[in-house]
C-alpha cells in the first residue's frame, strides 16, 4: 500500500526527531489542559458524546408520554423520581424542560460543539500540514469553555425548580418572566449564562479557526487545493463568528430584562395577576436576533457534515469529488444567503408581509446550491468502485436525509403553505430529517472514518454495519411519521394530545396510532446507539492497531504517524504538489495520489 | 420494584459482556485470516450494496403504506375559501417534490448498489462536466421560480387587507384560553389600554368609565395603593424584610401606573366609549358566519401564543404589547362539515400552536360556523359589554356574577348550534 507515499516519508523519518515532542508531558498537560490540536478534538468529541446521550435519553423520556400518555412508567420514574413523575407519569411542566433541554443539547452542544469543536480541531492541522493550531491557548480555552457551559446546562436538570421550559428558541415573554412556569427561575438563568459561555467558547475556537486556515497552510497548500471539508470547517467558522455574537447580545438583553428590569422584549404585560410596568419592548425583535443566528446555525451545523461526507465519499468511491469548484462555490452561496433568510421562521409572527416575500424569495435560493451538492455526490457515485465502509454508508445516509429534509424544506419556506402548517409536527419532523440526522451521519461518518487518526486503533467494521442499519431504519422510522402527524395539524410541545378528543375523535386515533410507531423506532434506534458506544470505547483500548492510511486516502493527515507525537509531523512539514481528489487518474500506478507526491513528467493537475 | 430493576442491570451486564465476547471471537477470527478492520470483503461490500437499494424499496413501501393510511385525512378538507386555494398549492408543490425527493433518492441508493467495487474495474476518473453542472443549477432554478411565483400570489391574497364589510372579532389570549370580542353594532373594535384590566373589564376596554374604575381599584382596592401604605406606615405591623421589599416594589408600581391613568383620563375623547360599549365578549365558543369574511385582531395578555385554525388553514402569533391580524371567509358550516366528515361529533377549533405553559396543550376554543341566519340569531341573543358592565358593577360580588352569566349564554348558544 501507499507505496507512491513511503519515499517522501522515509526521509521526514531520517532527520525529524530532535525537533518535536518525546519530552516527558505530565498527565494533566497532556489529558487535561492540553494546547494539542488532537487532545482537544478528542475532549470535545468526549463531552459532546456525553451530552447526546443525555439528550437522547431525554427524548425517549418525553417520546414515552407521547406514546403512551398518563400510563405509568418504572422507566420514566427510574429517571425523574417522584417529584417530577409522581407513578411514572410524566409532569407537564417537565415534559417542556425536557424538551427544551433536548432541543438546545442536540443542536448546540451536540451538532455546533461536538461535531465542528471535534473535526476542525482534529482535521484543520493535520490537513493543512500545520504543526497545531495558530494559538494552542485559545483552542484550549475555547474547550474548557465548552465544558463549562456543558456542566452549567447538566446541572440545571437537577435543580429543585426545573430546567429552562421555554423550548430552545427561548422565546419571551415567556422566558423572561419567571412566574409564568416553574422553570424559568433559576433554571433559565443557568440556561442563559451556559449559553453565554457557550457562546465565548465558540467565538474563541472560530477564530482561530479562521486563522489557522488562512495564515498556516503548509507550502504548495493552496486555498483552491484545500480538501473540501477545510472549507466547509472555514466557512462555518466565519458563519459562527459573524452570527453567534448577535446571539450573545439577544441572550444579554435578555438576562437584563430578567435581572435588571429592563423592558427590550416587554410590554403591557400582566401575568399572575401582576400588572407590569414593561412598556415598549417587543417579543419579536428577541426573535429577530436569535433567528439572525438561530438560521446560519443551521448550517453551522450542516456544513462541517457535509464537507466530512464529501472527503468520505470521494475517498470510497475512489473518484475525484465531482465538481470541486462548484462544490466550494455551493458552500460559500450557502454561507453568505444563510445570513438572509432569518425571516422565514417568523412568517406568521406578524411581521411585515412584504419582508415576508422577500424572505422567501432568498430561501428558496438556497434550494439551487443545495440541490447542485446532492446532484454533485450522486454523480461521484456514479461509475465509481465503491468500498462501503460504515463510514461511505453514513456518508451516503446524510445525502438521503439531506434530500429527505431538503424538499420539505421547499414547502416550509413558502410563507402562503407555512401558514398552514407552522409549528407542527411537519416543522419537526423537517429538521430533525434535514439538520439532525444529516449531522448526526455526518458525525458518525467522521468518526468511523477519522477513528484511526484520532485514537491510532481501528473500530469493528461490522459492529459499525449493524449500527449505521439500525440508525437510518431507526430514524427515517422516527421522522417519517411524524410528517404526518403534522399534516393532521397536531401542534408541536404538546404533552398531549388529548384536547383532540374533545373536537376530531378520528384525527386522535390516528396521532396516537402514529406517536405509537415514532416512539417504538425512536426506542430502537436508541438502543443501536449503545452499539456505537461500546465499539467506541472499547476500541479506544482494545482495537487492532491502525495502519497509517487505512483508506488508502489521498490528504496530508494520513501522510502523519499513527504515533501522535506533538507537531504532528516529525521534521519536515509535508509539501503539497497536487489537488485532494487524486483517485483513479489515469495512468497513475495506484488508484489514489497523495497531495504531497509531486506531479510526474507529463502530468497534468486535474 | 426492586428485583426488577436488578434483573435489568444483569441483563444489561451481561449483554455488554457478551457483546464484548463476540467482538472477541470475530478479532481472532480476522487476525486468523489476517485481514485487517480497514480492509473490507467484497461479500461485506456487496452485502450491503444489496441492503442499500433493500432500504430504499423498504423506505418507498413504507411512505407509501404511510400516504394510504394517514395521508391528508387527518384534519379533512380546508374550511375556508383561501385554506382551498392552499391545499391546492400545498398538493402541486408535493407533487413536484415527490419527484425530485424519488429522482434523487433512487438514483443515490441505486448507484450505491450498482457501482459496489468489482475486481478489475476501474473508478471512471470524472472530476467536471460543465454542461452537466449547468443542467442542475439551471433546472431547480426554473422550478423554484415556479414555486415562488405561485407561493408569493398566495401569499400577496392571504396578508391583503380584510375587506371594510368583513366582521371584525378579537381574539384575545391569556394563559391558559381564549376570549372573543366581536365588534357589536358598529363592526369598529372599541379601544384598549392594558392598565384598564380589572375584574369586570378582562380585556381592558377604554371607556370614561372603565378609566375611573380602574383609578379606583388601584388607588382604593383591597391591594390598592391606599392599603399598601397603611399597611407599610403602619408602626405596629412585623414584616419579614423581603415581604416589606416586595410591598415597597409594588407600590412604586402602582404609583407609576396611576399617574399613566390619570393622564390617560385627562386626554381621554368620550366620544370613542361608544365602540367599546357596543362591543359582545364571547367565551368557550366561537361563532362564525359561513361565507362572510372576518377579519381578527390577535392580542395577549402575558406570554406568545399562537392562533391556530388548522381546518380554516390560517395562523397567527399574539403578541404582548403589539395586534396582530390575520382573514379568513369560513365556507363549510359547522353542520355540513359534520355531515361531510361522517361524524356527528367533529367541531372546528382554535387552538394555541406556540409554547406559553405547562398546559399549554389544553389551550383551545370550539369554532361553530353557523348559517347567516342563525349566526344573526345567536348574536343578537348576547349582552354587549356595556350591559354586561353595569349589570356587573351594581351586583355585590362583580367577578361571579359575570362568569355565571357567560356560562348560561353558552348554554344557550350550544343550543342553537345544534339546530
Amino acid at each position: 500500500m501507499a507505496a507512491v507515499s513511503h519515499d517522501s516519508h522515509g526521509h521526514n523519518e531520517a532527520h525529524g526527531h530532535h525537533d518535536h515532542g518525546h519530552h516527558e508531558e505530565s498527565f494533566v498537560s497532556k489529558y487535561i489542559f492540553s494546547e494539542d490540536h488532537k487532545m482537544i478534538g478528542k475532549q470535545f468529541l468526549i463531552t459532546a458524546t456525553f451530552m447526546g446521550i443525555v439528550a437522547m435519553l431525554l427524548s425517549i423520556l418525553f417520546r414515552i408520554q407521547l406514546a403512551w400518555p398518563g400510563e405509568g412508567s418504572d422507566f420514566v420514574s427510574f429517571f425523574l423520581g417522584e417529584t417530577w413523575a409522581p407513578g411514572g407519569v410524566l409532569k407537564e411542566d417537565m415534559y417542556l424542560g425536557l424538551v427544551t433541554i433536548h432541543g438546545t443539547i442536540m443542536v448546540f452542544f451536540l451538532l455546533t460543539g461536538g461535531l465542528s469543536g471535534t473535526f476542525s480541531n482534529i482535521l484543520i492541522p493535520l490537513q493543512l500540514g500545520a504543526r497545531d493550531m495558530a494559538s494552542g491557548f485559545l483552542n484550549m480555552l475555547s474547550f474548557w469553555f465548552f465544558c463549562l457551559s456543558s456542566i452549567i446546562m447538566f446541572v440545571s436538570l437537577f435543580i429543585e425548580t426545573g430546567p429552562a421550559m421555554a423550548g430552545w428558541t427561548v422565546y419571551p415573554p415567556l422566558s423572561a418572566l419567571p412566574q409564568a412556569i416553574s422553570g424559568n427561575g433559576l433554571g433559565m438563568t443557568m440556561w442563559l449564562f451556559s449559553m453565554a459561555i457557550f457562546i465565548a467558547g465558540s467565538l474563541i475556537g472560530s477564530l482561530n479557526y479562521i486563522v489557522t486556515v488562512l495564515n498556516l497552510r503548509t507550502k504548495g497548500m493552496t486555498m483552491t487545493r484545500m480538501p473540501l471539508t477545510i472549507w466547509a470547517f472555514f466557512v462555518t467558522a466565519v458563519l459562527g463568528v459573524l452570527s453567534f455574537p448577535v446571539l450573545l447580545s439577544a441572550a444579554l438583553l435578555l438576562i437584563m430584562d430578567r435581572l435588571a428590569g429592563t423592558s427590550f422584549f416587554l410590554s403591557d404585560i400582566i401575568v399572575g395577576g401582576e400588572m407590569l410596568t414593561n412598556h415598549g419592548g417587543s417579543p419579536i425583535l428577541f426573535q429577530h436576533l436569535f433567528w439572525f443566528l438561530g438560521h446560519p446555525e443551521v448550517y453551522i451545523v450542516l456544513l462541517p457534515a457535509l464537507g466530512l461526507s464529501s472527503e468520505i465519499i470521494a475517498t470510497n468511491s475512489r473518484k475525484p469529488i465531482f465538481g470541486y469548484k462548484a462544490m466550494i462555490g455551493s458552500i460559500l452561496a450557502i454561507g453568505f444567503l444563510s445570513f438572509i433568510v432569518w425571516g422565514h421562521h417568523m412568517f406568521i409572527t406578524g411581521m411585515n408581509p412584504f419582508l415576508g416575500s422577500v424572505f422567501v424569495f432568498t430561501t428558496l435560493l438556497i434550494a439551487i446550491p443545495s440541490a447542485v451538492k446532492v446532484f454533485n455526490y450522486i454523480t461521484t457515485l456514479w461509475r465509481g468502485s465503491l468500498v462501503l465502509t460504515p463510514a461511505m454508508l453514513f456518508a451516503i445516509g446524510l445525502v438521503s436525509t439531506f434530500i429527505s429534509g431538503g424538499v420539505t424544506g421547499i414547502i416550509l419556506a413558502d410563507s402562503a403553505l407555512d401558514i398552514a402548517i407552522h409549528d407542527t409536527y411537519f416543522v419537526v419532523a423537517h429538521f430533525h430529517i434535514v439538520m439532525g440526522m444529516s449531522a448526526v451521519f455526518g458525525m458518525f461518518a467522521g468518526v468511523y472514518h477519522w477513528f484511526p487518526k484520532m485514537y491510532g486503533r481501528m473500530l469493528n467494521t461490522r459492529l459499525g454495519y449493524i449500527h449505521f442499519w439500525i440508525t437510518i431504519i431507526g430514524a427515517y422510522g422516527v421522522f417519517f411519521p411524524m410528517h404526518f402527524v403534522g399534516l393532521a395539524g397536531a401542534p408541536r410541545r404538546y404533552y398531549d394530545y388529548s384536547v383532540y378528543n374533545e373536537f376530531d375523535t378520528n384525527s386522535y386515533e390516528m396521532i396516537m396510532d402514529l406517536n405509537v410507531i415514532v416512539t417504538g423506532f425512536a426506542i430502537f434506534a436508541a438502543l443501536g446507539q449503545l452499539l456505537f458506544l461500546f465499539n467506541f470505547f472499547y476500541s479506544i483500548y482494545r482495537g487492532p492497531k491502525a495502519p497509517q492510511n487505512p483508506w488508502n486516502s489521498t490528504t496530508l493527515e494520513w501522510t502523519a504517524p499513527v504515533e501522535h507525537i506533538h507537531g504532528n509531523w516529525p521534521g519536515e512539514l509535508p509539501t503539497v504538489h497536487r489537488w485532494p481528489y487524486d483517485y483513479s487518474k489515469p495512468g497513475a500506478d495506484q488508484d489514489f495520489i497523495p497531495q504531497n507526491v509531486p506531479l510526474a513528467e507529463g502530468e497534468e493537475e486535474h | 420494584m426492586m428485583v426488577s430493576k436488578l434483573i435489568a442491570l444483569i441483563v444489561i451486564i451481561l449483554g455488554v459482556i457478551a457483546v464484548a465476547q463476540l467482538v472477541r471471537v470475530y478479532e481472532l477470527t480476522a487476525k486468523l485470516r489476517n485481514r485487517g478492520e480497514h480492509e473490507i470483503s467484497t461479500r461485506d461490500n456487496n452485502l450491503n450494496g444489496k441492503m442499500m437499494f433493500g432500504f430504499m424499496i423498504a423506505l418507498y413501501i413504507f411512505i407509501a403504506w404511510l400516504m394510504l393510511r394517514f395521508g391528508w385525512t387527518g384534519r379533512g378538507e380546508a374550511a375556508s375559501t383561501i385554506g382551498k386555494e392552499t391545499d391546492w398549492l400545498l398538493n402541486l408543490n408535493f407533487i413536484i417534490l415527490f419527484a425530485a425527493f424519488i429522482l434523487t433518492n433512487s438514483l443515490l441508493f441505486f448507484f450505491s448498489y450498482k457501482y459496489v467495487k468489482k475486481e478489475g474495474v476501474p473508478a471512471y476518473f470524472f472530476p467536471h462536466n460543465n454542461k452537466l453542472e449547468m443542467i442542475w443549477t439551471i433546472v431547480p432554478a426554473l422550478v423554484l421560480a415556479v414555486i415562488i411565483v405561485l407561493g408569493l400570489k398566495k401569499w400577496n391574497e392571504a396578508t391583503a387587507n380584510a375587506a371594510n364589510e368583513s366582521i371584525c372579532i378579537e381574539l384575545f389570549s391569556k394563559q391558559f384560553d381564549w376570549t372573543a370580542r366581536y365588534s357589536g353594532q358598529d363592526n369598529k373594535l372599541g379601544r384598549f389600554d392594558y392598565k384598564l384590566t380589572t375584574d369586570n373589564n378582562e380585556l381592558g376596554l377604554l371607556t370614561t368609565e372603565s378609566i375611573d374604575s380602574a383609578i379606583v381599584a388601584m388607588e382604593n382596592g383591597p391591594n390598592g395603593i391606599n392599603k399598601l401604605e397603611n399597611k407599610l406606615n403602619d408602626q405596629r405591623l412585623m414584616m419579614i424584610p423581603e415581604d416589606r421589599e416586595k410591598m415597597e416594589l409594588d407600590l412604586s408600581r402602582k404609583q407609576r401606573m396611576i399617574r399613566l391613568l390619570y393622564q390617560m383620563k385627562e386626554r381621554h375623547d368620550s366620544k370613542i366609549d361608544k365602540h367599546a360599549w357596543d362591543d359582545i365578549i364571547q367565551k368557550d365558543t366561537l361563532y362564525l358566519c359561513v361565507n362572510k369574511e372576518h377579519e381578527f385582531n390577535f392580542r395577549a395578555k402575558d406570554v406568545l401564543h399562537s392562533a391556530f385554525f388548522p381546518h380554516f388553514r390560517a395562523q397567527m402569533n399574539t403578541v404582548p404589547g403589539m395586534v396582530t391580524r390575520t382573514k379568513f371567509t369560513p365556507d363549510i358550516t359547522t353542520k355540513a362539515m359534520r355531515e361531510r366528515m361522517n361524524n356527528p361529533k367533529f367541531n372546528y377549533v382554535l387552538m394555541c400552536n406556540k409554547i406559553c405553559g405547562g398546559a399549554h396543550y389544553k389551550m383551545k376554543m370550539i369554532i361553530v360556523v353557523l348559517e347567516e341566519k342563525d349566526y344573526k340569531k345567536w348574536i343578537s341573543s348576547k349582552k354587549s359589554f356595556k350591559e354586561n358592565y353595569f349589570a356587573a358593577t351594581s351586583a355585590p360580588a362583580p367577578s361571579s356574577a359575570m362568569s355565571a352569566d357567560s356560562t348560561m349564554v353558552t348554554k344557550d348558544t350550544a343550543s342553537v348550534a345544534m339546530n
